[in-house]
């Protein structure tokens, strides 16, 4: 059995503990917003937070979660009602086309801006190495400026 | 309402799906009739109102990341006379309707997105939508009011009548405004000039869905006790199933059931594209690690001596021998005889796979006089086709929903998923979800055709192109349609109307088929992206060979706007105009010209397709041998923009997934 906290839920699973954290997000507690791409944790798609650190859930086995802290694409904002300052960024530059790897884009964004609060293209180019196969990397890129933005306006 | 017809109190779902009733209107998109419960009032097949002056729009074709679902909604919205802010969006359903010799569609088009189509099929028909239902609401409202419909205007959401000084929300006219019989007359559209959101910036409808986590795609199908498949495919073309040992998968917790698929014949039409062993479990990853645990021996393939090396050999052996003359104008030998110098340049261009995001998927449920499939498809009407080749089901009881797709380039007009999850459901009599891997989607994809291509240039002393030819060995796309004959398989690849024709006097196109088994299908815009490649970079070629300036060469080629015959699709003519103009403005915006450092360099390409003109220039630095791009400007003349952030994403993604494929 192996119990951990999802979007501050108490969750637990009694499956096979090798089981991908994937796909006990998606199968077992039908958190669909995390998606499959290439399960060898290299598209990004299935990016989540543990203990606020961007993961490829598609290679974290979930026996190595016990306790920990996992936040998906659905408990990113902090309201209903409200965005984080990624998900606005991605509205305000109408980032996405299919859509389909943007979850995992603004998961990885989220703990690259916590580490890089000002950053440059090129730390950009670095760091995010989730795909799109939509190509909307250009837009991508400047909304993370964006978010940068607004999250500092947010401190200041 | 008692105005309302007993039978057609059906929820907003249902009537999506199933129109009931609505048949006759078709064309114009709006049954003679509304339907009110639980406060929802619909207007027709793709319209409906709620009390609170919120729209919903039905899009009825899929939404692949090509923005229909945004773009559509923006045509119905304008004539409908509705603020875009309270316009919401629904996918609908496959319509197809039974009739005396085959079917027909529900909704008063095609569904499907393919072709590069999707915007023109939807832009008589859903404006027209949009400006009946509104003049529908216009006659209920001069009615009510006991007025001439020509003293009532409307403002977004309501009818004005200045006359008597009311106004009268939509929302309360729209049982009143079906009721009416609809006059034989389309309503008049609107003046260009007049739009206020066609045309305007307008953000992706449903992005708030996405960033949230909220959309569905077909992956994120959900059913009451579904169940989760796999299949371990054929590691080689055409192999089949010798034997297998499940009992290790067996024994995994989850796994339910195990059982052979039968692929097609080698070389014949194909409903699925392989062979392989299905495995069926209560989880997808249970379903996995059943077919990990598989061991599978295959019967040896017809196929098993293809390879690379032996395709590219006999490309090159074919180019030595005489094609099939597929175009011959002017007299292309003596031009090259006469010509003061002759260019020759051969170009590879490699299979692509299409790899979108999202892995094939498929939800089905079939019983025994009826199927449900939802899928993530281009091609709804081939998913309906696909599920009735594997079930025998008719087509008119299969219910096919679309999902949001996660990526489609393609590789979703091809429906072998969908008739792989029937093929599955039917064995089981269980509702199933099918899941490709990754690796199941590279290995098994209908890949862009490869070909060895072969150009020859012929150039008089003052620089012009006087002969031209083009010699291609490929797999042919159409390999292995029913009843293709074996003549037309060069239609899949050499456009015959593409530049230069008409434009060089003297001009050759030679194919040769090279039947590799390896599977083919449609990449983007077909042979498009081969083609564009080849003859853009063999005019840089010729440029360079010959002294001129490329912009210039390319330039005085294309000449001045006029319009051509153009026979392909995106006809009936071309405008080299088009290209040259957008050459210009691409070329000055990049700086063509401008000193530049040892190592850098800016490149042009231009290419007509599907009816859209499209220019890029780049600058680029060659440096121990690695390109790198330092700037790029891109710009299409697609006509008029409906949806012009839209078309931006279009040409910014288009870029991209262009350097991707070209730079690998």
């Amino acid at each position: 059995m192996v119990s951990f906290r999802i979007n501050s839920e108490d969750v637990s699973f009694d499956g096979d503990p090798g089981t991908p954290l994937l796909w006990v997000i998606r199968d077992h507690l039908q958190l669909r917003g995390t998606k499959f791409g290439c399960g060898i944790g290299q598209c990004g798609a299935c990016t989540v937070h543990i203990d606020g650190a961007a993961q490829r859930s598609c290679v974290v086995p979930v026996a190595t979660i016990d306790g920990r802290n996992v936040t998906t694409i659905e408990g990113l904002a902090p309201s209903e009602h409200a965005l984080h300052p990624v998900q606005q960024a991605w509205l305000e530059h109408d980032v996405p086309q299919c859509g389909y790897c943007q979850a995992g884009q603004i998961m990885a964004a989220v703990d690259f801006l916590e580490r890089h609060p000002d950053p440059s293209d090129a730390d950009i180019d670095n760091n995010i190495t989730n795909l799109c196969r939509c190509g909307t990397y250009v837009r991508i890129r400047k909304a993370i400026h964006r978010a940068a933005e607004l999250t500092a306006g947010e401190k200041s | 309402m008692s105005a309302v017809p007993r039978n057609c109190y059906l929820t907003r779902r249902q009537v999506l799906i199933a129109g009931v009733g609505a048949a006759g209107s078709l064309v114009v998109g709006l049954p003679a009739f509304a339907y009110e419960e639980e406060g929802e009032r619909m207007l027709g097949f793709f319209i409906q109102i709620n009390p609170d002056g919120s729209v919903v729009i039905g899009c009825k074709d899929p939404e692949i990341g090509q923005g229909l679902r945004t773009t559509v909604p923006m045509m119905v919205a304008e004539e409908l006379d509705v603020d875009w802010n309270r316009v919401h969006i629904e996918q609908m359903p496959l319509g197809i309707v039974k009739t005396a010799d085959g079917f027909r569609w529900k909704y008063g088009g095609g569904q499907g997105v393919g072709g590069s189509t999707g915007l023109t099929s939807n832009w008589a028909l859903m404006r027209q939508v949009g400006a009946d239902a509104r003049r529908q609401l216009i006659r209920a409202a001069a009615r009510r009011l006991a007025i001439d419909e020509s003293q009532c205007e409307t403002r977004p959401g309501f009818v004005v009548c200045a006359s008597r000084d009311v106004e009268i929300p939509y929302s309360e006219l729209i049982v009143e405004a079906a009721a009416l019989p609809m006059p034989d007359d389309p309503a008049p559209l609107k003046a260009m000039d007049d739009y206020r959101i066609i045309g305007t910036r307008r953000k992706t409808i449903d992005a708030r869905d996405i960033v949230t986590g909220k959309a569905m795609y077909g992956i994120d199908t959900v059913q009451p006790d579904m169940r989760y498949a796999v299949i371990a495919r054929a590691p080689v073309l055409n192999a089949r199933v010798k034997t297998f040992d499940d009992t290790k998968a067996r024994e995994i917790e989850g796994v339910l059931d195990v059982f052979t698929i039968e692929g097609p014949e080698p070389g014949e039409p194909y409903v699925i594209l392989a062979s392989g062993v299905a495995v069926v479990a209560t989880s997808t990853w249970a379903a996995m690690q059943g077919r990990a645990a598989l061991d599978i021996e295959w019967q040896e393939s017809p196929n098993a001596s293809d390879s690379s090396d032996r395709f590219w050999r006999e490309n090159e052996e074919m180019l030595k021998g005489e094609g099939q003359v597929v175009l011959d104008e002017g007299d292309f030998d003596a031009a090259m005889a006469a010509a003061s110098k002759t260019i020759t340049r051969q170009y590879r261009v490699p299979f692509v796979s299409h790899a979108p995001l999202e892995p094939q998927n498929c939800y089905a449920h079939v019983k025994p006089d009826e199927c449900h499939i939802i899928a993530p498809t281009q091609m709804p009407s081939g998913a309906s086709r696909s599920a009735h080749a594997v079930t025998g089901i008719p087509r008119e009881n299969i219910r096919v929903e679309m999902t949001r797709v996660g990526g489609g380039f393609g590789r979703r007009l091809t429906n072998d998923y969908v008739a792989e999850a029937a093929m599955i459901s039917k064995k089981t009599g269980w509702p199933i979800k099918l899941q490709w891997s990754r690796e199941d989607d590279i290995r098994n994809d209908f890949y862009r055709p490869g070909g060895l291509h072969e150009m020859h240039a012929g150039i008089d002393a003052d620089g012009t192109v006087v002969a031209w030819a083009q010699r291609l060995a490929s797999g042919s796309k159409y390999y292995r349609r029913p009843d293709m004959p074996i003549e037309n398989l060069y239609q899949a690849e050499l456009y015959l109307d593409d530049f230069p024709r008409r434009i060089v006097d003297n001009i050759r196109m030679e194919y040769f088929h090279n039947a590799i088994g390896l599977p083919r299908g449609s990449w983007r815009a077909p042979a498009h992206t081969a083609n564009a490649f080849v003859i853009q970079s063999f005019i840089d070629e010729i440029a360079h060979e010959t002294g001129q300036d490329p912009l210039q060469l390319r330039l005085d080629l294309l000449g001045e706007p006029r319009e051509l015959e153009y026979s392909g699709h995106g006809g009936p003519t071309f405008n080299p105009g088009r290209l040259a103009r957008l050459l210009r403005f691409v070329a000055e915006r990049i700086g063509y010209g401008k000193r530049l450092p040892k190592g850098r360099g800016i490149g042009l390409a231009t290419h007509f397709t599907f009816g859209g003109y499209a220019a890029h220039a780049m600058e680029v630095t060659v440096a121990d041998g690695k390109l790198s791009i330092e700037r790029i400007v891109a710009a299409i003349d697609c006509g008029y923009a409906v949806h012009p952030n839209g078309v931006d994403a279009q040409l910014q993604g288009g870029t991209i997934d262009g350097l991707s494929t070209a730079l690998g």
